[in-house]
């Protein structure tokens, strides 16, 4: 029995730790090499280190507010966060009803669009006198827990949903049938079920929140600044490298800590043999259950829908007259710029970049996922935790290590187109990884252990049933994946032609100048990528299917 | 296991495949590459004449805004990315002649140039175009209120302004920097705190950047309700040309008198370590050119620096040039600007 098992266990981890070697490699240089090159060019002067940016952090009473800051507001809006999507996570997990894909893929645009038109769907939406025109201090705070909530509310939905639906039914009604109620079967059976997606997902909102930059920046205005704010500030502005370095390193280091921890309390997860069926979701019956649908219907259509409409119409409105006069105006270079792009090639840059993000965030995701699953022990608790640190490392940061550490053939990427896809993967592997490591961890070894006695590969043992048990997570991963790259903007700023700007790129690029018609133009643009946004999560979500009948 | 190395192999000539493909331009066409900042634009047949004269192409790299632009070109100087930056602005001319990252080019075009923009006396940064920051307002909302709008810097802080001014944060915008600049100018170092300190009273609304302020606060732009912006002298005209339909007045006003402008000047030089240096000088001579100098208007909405240039139509009626700008040297600028940041945060935030 003993041979057995060391047998499985070394067919298991082998190629497991192969696999680990892509994502390591992939971080160590496009990650840790760049972020290494500017921390030590940022220390070291006149070939002496130099460490008096600590010591000014350290006594700056501006700098510890800040720090303060970050966790305080990160803190509240993933709570938010969770409050507000966990009742539709209930919802969308336990009941079949029509329009729920369409729900889902409305809930999710929000996440693509730029924070500059994010700013000004509010205000067209709350006008005038709304909350974004108060000159109050306080609302703006508000606003920035508003718009946390709105970027991430699909995050949680999706992930936690993903996961719930993978409880079977018989679960739950055995504890129906041994007399339990409905408060108890939830406290003491799907919540302890439920619990690594509802950390996965918090830990993913909280680390989003605690880097946010654009929200805060645009949203919470000059009297709020997060670490990545500042960061942007003495990086850009001040040019103090040494104090921009201190406080990346910071920021590095509490998502480290942050994501110990995580890992440590993921241990303790319950295992269970997943669910791959979906046909045991409910058709509502009830009146409180048909209650339930609709206002979680009517929430999502009021909290995500409505900014989305008031963009479209922005972009529709000329002179107070419905026009496509905006649209029409995308195809004509007016002024005859050398940047002006057609609108074909910015959607097709973006789908491009979009599609090599997704593939490339998938192959990393789901290497890094087997590798830290196979890991035991203290070395697997190090490994997660890295996988997740680009989250959260300020961009301007990496930007300038890039600059001075891939600038030597064969790494002289700076000006490498190829460098939008790698920063794009960067941010959004780690959202496959955390998408599918609750499903991941739950596959009781047992089911791998039977695979291999039955004389299984690992790899025919990967493919016929991890694989299928982490599909839906994994196309949340990859959805999110797609979506990170097309709505990400300060990565591709870095490329040398105008000719492969994206859909982001345009929008700013109008709203850089007065006029109504570049403004109208913007307006424009950012519809055109939600509508893009939408139509690819339709065609993901549809892959999905081909060839797994109700899976 | 044979299927993950092929998988990994496959993934890592991806990679280098890609990476390549882009470099390959086997010509004997000589490139040239101008660092510059986002909101850089020309148009592409003036571009075309210098490719065309000198046999060569030319590429831009956009790197971020104007600060983050010049960091990049001083972190990358031992390998430059380009062989020309264009856009340092007399707010970072110190820093940037500081590094040492620029060759000097007694270019010929250098006659024809403006003497009063002409800050660097060793001529590494040569002036390519200037515009004046300054006060906007929505003339309509002031018509509408029977209101008489601002006329110089000092009007902001009387009660009938109150709550009317939105500003950019100047440690994050450089027109907020220019406006503070101004009022440094304005008020000397021992008064401009004193006037942001009645700006506060008067309800001053604090945006981090220029499109925030105009696109979201500013009643003349979008749905705002602050009729008075910090802008350019040219974004009047930049209205009225953006307008789609004619329209003989432009529906924003601006206040540039009485030391109320800031002028930003823009700068272009050489980077060191540049291999094609006669190309570069070129580029150098024809950013100073007709063609080029002309261009400006329309596409970057400010002015150009070459004296010979006619003004376009719209700029004519939409536009104006005060005489006399606030001044502060680029030395003074560089010497104390953090400190300066640093107490008007302190005393705004």
């Amino acid at each position: 029995m003993d041979g057995i098992n060391s047998l499985i266990k070394k067919h298991k981890i082998f190629p497991a730790i192969i696999l680990g070697i892509i994502p390591i490699l992939f971080l160590s240089i496009f990650y840790f090499y760049p972020l290494l090159g500017i921390f030590i060019k940022s220390f070291l002067s006149k070939g002496l280190f130099d460490f008096s940016g600590f010591s000014k952090v350290y006594n700056s009473h501006r700098i510890a507010k800040i720090i303060w800051f970050t966790f305080y507001q990160a803190g509240i809006s993933s709570i938010l966060t969770m409050m507000v999507a966990l009742p539709c996570a209930f919802v969308i997990s336990n009941f079949e009803f029509k329009g729920k894909k369409l729900i889902m893929i409305i809930a999710t645009i929000p996440f693509v669009l730029p924070t500059i038109v994010v700013a000004a769907a509010f205000q067209a939406l709350l006008g005038n006198n709304g909350l974004i025109n108060s000159i109050n201090i306080e609302n703006s705070l508000y606003l920035i827990f508003f718009a946390h909530v709105f970027y991430n509310f699909s995050v949680v939905l999706r992930i936690t949903s993903s996961f719930w639906s993978y409880i079977q039914r018989e679960i739950t009604e055995a504890g129906y049938m041994l007399c339990a109620t409905p408060f108890q079967v939830f406290y003491k059976i799907t919540l302890p079920l439920l619990r690594p997606a509802l950390s996965a997902c918090f830990i993913l909102v909280f680390i989003f929140c605690f880097s946010s930059f654009g929200v805060v920046l645009i949203l919470g205005g000059p009297g709020f600044s997060t670490i990545e704010v500042e960061i942007y500030r003495q990086a850009a502005h001040v040019f103090n490298l040494s104090v921009a370095s201190v406080l990346s390193l910071i920021q590095i280091v509490f998502t480290f800590i942050m994501m110990c921890l995580y890992t440590h309390f993921q241990k303790k997860a319950v295992k269970f043999l997943p669910g791959s069926q979906l046909v045991f979701l409910k058709k509502p019956t009830s009146f409180p259950e048909k209650l339930m649908i609709w206002s979680c219907i009517i929430f999502i259509l009021i909290f995500c829908f409505s900014p989305i409409i008031a963009l479209i119409i922005k972009s529709l409105l000329f002179k107070n007259t419905f026009s496509l006069v905006f649209y029409k105006e995308l195809f004509i270079n007016a002024r005859n710029s050398i940047f002006y792009i057609p609108p074909k090639a910015f959607i097709t840059n973006s789908l491009i970049y979009g599609v090599i993000t997704l593939v490339s965030a998938i192959i990393l995701g789901v290497c890094a996922g087997f590798f830290v699953k196979s890991l035991k022990g203290k070395i697997g608790g190090v490994f997660d935790p890295l996988f997740m640190l680009p989250i959260s490392t300020s961009a301007v940061t990496l930007g300038f290590g890039i600059i001075i550490t891939l600038d030597k053939p064969p790494l002289n990427l700076r000006t490498s187109l190829i460098l939008v896809p790698i920063a794009h993967t960067l941010v959004a592997f780690p959202f496959v990884l955390r998408s599918i490591m609750p499903a991941l961890i739950s596959i009781p070894n047992s089911l791998k252990n039977a695979a291999s006695l039955l004389g299984a590969s690992p790899f025919i043992s990967w493919l016929c049933v991890d694989l299928p048990i982490i599909k839906r997570s994994l196309t949340v991963g990859a959805l999110f994946a797609f979506t990170i790259s097309l709505g990400e903007f300060g990565a591709t700023l870095f490329t040398a032609n105008p000719e492969f700007s994206t859909m982001p790129i345009a929008i700013y690029k109008f709203l850089s100048q007065p006029g109504i018609m570049n403004y109208g133009q913007a307006m424009a643009v950012s519809s055109i990528l939600m509508l893009v946004t939408g139509c690819g999560f339709f065609i993901i979500e549809n892959i999905r299917n081909i060839g797994h009948e109700g899976f | 296991m044979k299927k993950y190395i092929l998988a990994f192999f496959f993934v890592i000539s991806l990679l280098i495949f890609t990476g390549c493909s882009k470099n390959n331009s086997k010509n004997n066409v000589s490139t040239i590459t101008i660092m510059t900042h986002d909101s850089f634009n020309i148009s592409s047949e003036v571009i075309a004449i210098f490719e065309k004269k000198n046999n060569s192409k030319v590429k831009f790299l956009k790197s971020g805004d104007a600060g983050e632009a010049l960091n990049k070109a001083i972190l990358s100087r031992n390998n430059p990315m380009a062989d020309i930056f264009y856009g340092v602005d007399n707010t970072f001319l110190s820093r940037a002649i500081n590094e040492d990252i620029f060759l000097p080019y007694n270019s010929p075009m250098l006659r024809i140039i403006d003497d009063q923009l002409k800050l660097d006396s060793g001529n590494r940064l040569v002036p390519v175009d200037y515009g004046d920051v300054c006060i906007n307002y929505d003339k309509k909302w002031f018509k509408n209120k029977n209101l008489k709008p601002p006329e110089k810097l000092e009007d902001l802080v009387n009660p009938e302004f109150k709550g009317l001014l939105v500003v950019q944060n100047p440690a994050t915008s450089s027109p907020g920097l220019a406006f503070l600049l101004t009022s440094i100018a304005k008020f000397g170092e021992d008064g401009y705190l004193e006037f942001w300190e009645k700006l506060k009273k008067n309800n001053v609304f604090i945006t981090n950047g220029w499109k925030e302020a105009y696109w979201g606060k500013f009643s003349g732009a979008s749905k705002g309700d602050k009729p008075i912006v910090i802008s350019y002298a040219s974004s009047p005209a930049a209205e009225v040309y953006f307008a789609k339909e004619k329209i003989t007045e432009a529906p924003t006003g601006i206040v540039t008198e009485q030391g109320s402008a800031f002028r930003q000047i823009e700068f272009a030089g050489i980077l060191k370590g540049t291999k094609n240096i006669k190309l570069a000088q070129k580029f150098i001579d024809f950013l100073l050119s007709k063609d080029f100098q002309q261009d400006i208007f329309l596409q970057m909405f400010v002015f150009p620096s070459n004296k010979n240039v006619k003004l376009p139509e719209v700029f004519k009626n939409h536009a104006f040039i005060t005489e006399k700008p606030a001044f502060l040297s680029p030395e003074i600028i560089s010497e104390k600007r953090d400190k300066w940041i640093e107490q008007w945060m302190e005393l705004i935030l």
